[in-house]
C-alpha cells in the first residue's frame, strides 16, 4: 500500500470507533487489479463487512473506468482515477447557506462527522448514527442496507467509483427515518486539509409514511466520492437538495441511489457552481406503484476560474404502474466550461400509465463553451407518457432588447434571463424559502460571472 | 419633442434599403398616427428608434428633446422617456410580471437619479394602475407574458407604459390580436396617459384604433418615407379608398 492511501485511510478512520480496525487489503482474484484497487482498504469487523467485500468483488470484476468506456465518453475519469488528488487551495469561506432556517446542523470536516461542531443527533422521527458507529453494532439494521442500492444500481451500467466507495467508506450517516421529521437534517461540509480525499458513504432508510428534508452544503475535500442510498418505503417523501459549492477547484464523483416504494415521493435537487470535474449520478428505481421521483439540477460554470467539466448522469427505471418521474437539468456554461447530460429512462415491461419528462438545456453565455447531451429512452409497455428533449441555444437577443427597453440594464437583463433560463429546474425544490435562498445565491453568482462578453471578463 | 429627420437604415445583415428619408415631428402633447402598408417601413422604425440590433443607420437623425437617440443603448433611450409597445410582447418564464415591473422602474428611475420606489409605493402604484387595465393579481403573480392571451399581453404592454411613465410613447400595432373590448381598454389606459408633456406615435394599419385613440396628426408611410400628413380624416381617407387610393393620389 501507498504512504499516502495509508495517511488518507488513517485520517478518516480518526472517527471510527475503536471496534474497527485499519484492515488489510482486500483484493479479488481475477483480473490483477490496478494500483489504486490494490491499495484500498475496507473495514472487516463491522455488520457491514459483508456488503464491502461483494462491493470489493464488484469494483475489481469492472475496474476502474477507462476514457474510452461507452458510459465515461464524455467525462475523462482520469482525475478520478488517480491515486491521490492534487492539492486544492482552501478558499474563503462564503456565508453558509440556509442559517436562518431551523434545522438540524452536521458538520463534516474533511469528510470526517465533528460531533462537537454539530447539533446533537437526536431529533423526533429520526434516529441519526455515524456509519462508524452502526457499523460497529451487530445486527444494525444497515447490515442489510449498506451497498444494497449501489449493488443493484450496477446493472445494467457499472458504477466503479460507487462500488468502490461501499467497499471503503468509513465515514457517514445512517439515518432511519420512522416519521414526518419537521427539521431538515442539514450536512455542512468544511475544508482543512488542502489534499483530503474524502469518501462518504449516506445509508437513509425511510419507513412508511416517514418524511424528511436533507440538505448538503458547504466545501468538500479536494477531491470527494459521496454515495447517498435512499430507500423510501410506500408512503416516504424525501427531499434531497444539495447546494454544492466550489469556489475552489475540487473534484469527485456523486452517486444518489433511491428505491422508491408505492405512493412514495424521491425529489432531489443539486445545485453546482464550478468545480473542475464532477460526475454527478442519479440512479432511481421507481419500485412500487402511484410515485415520483424528481432529479433536478441548475449548474453554472465559468472556466475563467480554471477548467469546468461538470457530468448529470441519470439513470431512472420505472418497474411500476402509475408513477411520475421527471429529469430537470439546465447547464449556464461559460469562458470554455463544458456540461454533460446522460440522461435515461427505461420503462419495464407492465409498467403501464408511466409519466416520463426527460429535459436537459444549456444556455451557453459565449461561443467557447459546450454542452454535450445523451437523452435516451428504453420503453417495454404500450401505455405509456414519456418525452424527452434537449436544447443548446444562447440568450435570447429579442428578449434581451425588450428587457433594455423598459430601462432594465444590459447586464442586470442577462442576469435576469439567465435565471429565467433557470427556473424550470429550481421550481423542482418545493419548499419556497429553501427556493428562494438557492435563487439568491444563484443571483449572486450571476452578477459576479454573467456579463456579457465573456472574453473580456475572462481577461479582466 | 421626437424629432427624425432625413432617417436612412438598412439590414445589418443584408443589402436591402428599408428607411429611405424619413422625416417627422411629434412635438409634446400630440398624438400622431403613421399608417401605411404591410412592408411600408412601420416598425423598422419603432425598432430603430429604440435601439433593436441588426439595423444599420446610414443617414440622418433622431433625436428626443434634442438628444441623439441613436448613439444611445435602448436602456438609455428608455431611461431618457421613450417607450415601445411591442406588437409582439415577449414571453419571459420565471421572471415574475411584478418583479420585472419593479426592476425597470427602479432601473429608469437610478438611472435618472432618482431614488427607487419603496416596495409599499410600489405595490399601491402597481395595484392602482393595473385595475384600471383590468389586470388582476394573478397576471401580475405570473411570468412575463407568459400563458397570456393575445389581449392580455397587450394590456401588460400599457400597465408597463403606465408605470414607466414615459414621456414619448410608441405604439406598434398594439390593435393586432385585439377585440372590441380590449381594445376599448387598451384606448382608455392610452386616453388616460394623454397630458400636454407626453406625446405618442401610433402605428397601425386600420383606422379603428384611431376611432378609440384621437390622433392630432396622420402620416401615411409608404416605401420608407413619409408621403402624406393630415389630420384625422387622412385615417378615414385610407378606410374609404385603402392605401392604393392615397398612393396613386400622392404620386
Amino acid at each position: 500500500m501507498t504512504d499516502a492511501a495509508t495517511r488518507s485511510r488513517d485520517d478518516a478512520a480518526r472517527a471510527a470507533p475503536s471496534g474497527i480496525q485499519t484492515p488489510d487489503v482486500v483484493g479479488g482474484t481475477q483480473p490483477a487489479p490496478a494500483p489504486r484497487l490494490a491499495a484500498l482498504q475496507a473495514p472487516q469487523d463491522g455488520c457491514t463487512a459483508g456488503a464491502r467485500r461483494a462491493a470489493m468483488q464488484r469494483l475489481v470484476a469492472a475496474g476502474l473506468p477507462k476514457p474510452r468506456d461507452e458510459y465515461w465518453r464524455y467525462t475523462d475519469p482520469r482525475t478520478l482515477n488517480a491515486d491521490t488528488p492534487a492539492p486544492v487551495a482552501i478558499a474563503d469561506e462564503e456565508p453558509q447557506m440556509f442559517d436562518a432556517l431551523d434545522r438540524l446542523r452536521l458538520v463534516f470536516v474533511d469528510g470526517v462527522f465533528d460531533a462537537a461542531a454539530s447539533d446533537p443527533l437526536d431529533a423526533d422521527g429520526v434516529r441519526i448514527e455515524t456509519l462508524a458507529a452502526a457499523d460497529a453494532q451487530p445486527g444494525h439494521w444497515i447490515a442489510g442496507s449498506y451497498g444494497a442500492l449501489e449493488a443493484a444500481g450496477q446493472t445494467p451500467v457499472v458504477r466503479p467509483f460507487a462500488a468502490l466507495n461501499t467497499a471503503v467508506a468509513v465515514n457517514g450517516l445512517a439515518i432511519h427515518v420512522t416519521a414526518e421529521v419537521a427539521r431538515p437534517i442539514h450536512i455542512i461540509h468544511r475544508r482543512r486539509d488542502e489534499a483530503a480525499d474524502i469518501v462518504l458513504h449516506h445509508v437513509l432508510k425511510l419507513d412508511p409514511g416517514g418524511e424528511l428534508t436533507l440538505i448538503e452544503t458547504g466545501m468538500a475535500g479536494a477531491r470527494e466520492n459521496t454515495v447517498i442510498e435512499a430507500d423510501l418505503a410506500d408512503g416516504a417523501r424525501l427531499h434531497h437538495i444539495a447546494a454544492i459549492r466550489a469556489a475552489d477547484t475540487r473534484i469527485g464523483a456523486r452517486h444518489i441511489f433511491g428505491r422508491v416504494g408505492a405512493n412514495a415521493a424521491f425529489k432531489s435537487f443539486t445545485l453546482s457552481l464550478n468545480g473542475t470535474m464532477m460526475r454527478h449520478e442519479s440512479i432511481i428505481d421507481i419500485a412500487g406503484d402511484d410515485s415520483v421521483a424528481h432529479v433536478a439540477g441548475a449548474v453554472l460554470g465559468d472556466g475563467a476560474q480554471g477548467p469546468f467539466h461538470h457530468d448529470d448522469t441519470v439513470f431512472v427505471t420505472h418497474g411500476a404502474e402509475r408513477c411520475e418521474s421527471r429529469q430537470v437539468f439546465k447547464k449556464v456554461l461559460k469562458n470554455g466550461a463544458v456540461g454533460v447530460f446522460q440522461g435515461k429512462i427505461l420503462v419495464k415491461p407492465g409498467a403501464q400509465k408511466t409519466d416520463g419528462y426527460q429535459i436537459s438545456q444549456a444556455l451557453l453565455l459565449d461561443d467557447d463553451s459546450q454542452f454535450l447531451a445523451k437523452p435516451e429512452l428504453e420503453i417495454y409497455a404500450d401505455d405509456v407518457r414519456c418525452s424527452h428533449g434537449s436544447t443548446t441555444g444562447a440568450i435570447d437577443p429579442v428578449a434581451l432588447y425588450y428587457l433594455r427597453s423598459r430601462g432594465v440594464p444590459k447586464d442586470r437583463a442577462i442576469v435576469m434571463l439567465v435565471l429565467s433560463f433557470l427556473a424550470e429546474a429550481l421550481a423542482e425544490v418545493e419548499d419556497d424559502d429553501l427556493r428562494a435562498e438557492i435563487g439568491d445565491r444563484l443571483e449572486l453568482w450571476l452578477n459576479r460571472h454573467a456579463i456579457a462578453d465573456g472574453r473580456r471578463e475572462a481577461t479582466a | 419633442m421626437l424629432e427624425v429627420t432625413n432617417l436612412q437604415v438598412k439590414l445589418e445583415d443584408e443589402d436591402k434599403q428599408i428607411l429611405k428619408g424619413l422625416t417627422l415631428t411629434v412635438p409634446a402633447g400630440e398624438v400622431h398616427a403613421i399608417m401605411g402598408p404591410n412592408g411600408s417601413g412601420k416598425s423598422t422604425l419603432s425598432y430603430v428608434l429604440s435601439g433593436r440590433d441588426g439595423y444599420e443607420v446610414t443617414g440622418g437623425e433622431a433625436t428626443l428633446d434634442g438628444e441623439s437617440l441613436l448613439e444611445m443603448e435602448p436602456e438609455e433611450r428608455a431611461a431618457a422617456g421613450l417607450f415601445l409597445a411591442f406588437q409582439y410582447p415577449v414571453e419571459i418564464p420565471g421572471v415574475g410580471n411584478m418583479t420585472f415591473l419593479r426592476t425597470a422602474v427602479n432601473a429608469q428611475r437610478k438611472a435618472r437619479g432618482e431614488s427607487e420606489l419603496s416596495s409599499g409605493d410600489f405595490l399601491r402604484l402597481v395595484r392602482e394602475r393595473a385595475k384600471a387595465l383590468d389586470i388582476d393579481a394573478d397576471m401580475l403573480k405570473r411570468p412575463v407574458n407568459v400563458g397570456f392571451s393575445g389581449g392580455e399581453k397587450k394590456r401588460n404592454e400599457i400597465l408597463q407604459m403606465a408605470m414607466l411613465e414615459p414621456r414619448m410613447c410608441i405604439m406598434d400595432e398594439t390593435d393586432s390580436g385585439l377585440d372590441v373590448d380590449a381594445m376599448r381598454l387598451v384606448a382608455d389606459g392610452v386616453n388616460a396617459l394623454r397630458s400636454p408633456e407626453r406625446a405618442f406615435l401610433v402605428i397601425t394599419h386600420y383606422q379603428r384604433l384611431l376611432d378609440h385613440i384621437r390622433p392630432d396628426v396622420v402620416h401615411i408611410m409608404a416605401d420608407g418615407r413619409i408621403v402624406r400628413t393630415g389630420g384625422p380624416d387622412l385615417a378615414l381617407e385610407v378606410e374609404r379608398n385603402g392605401y392604393a387610393g392615397i398612393l396613386a393620389e400622392g404620386a
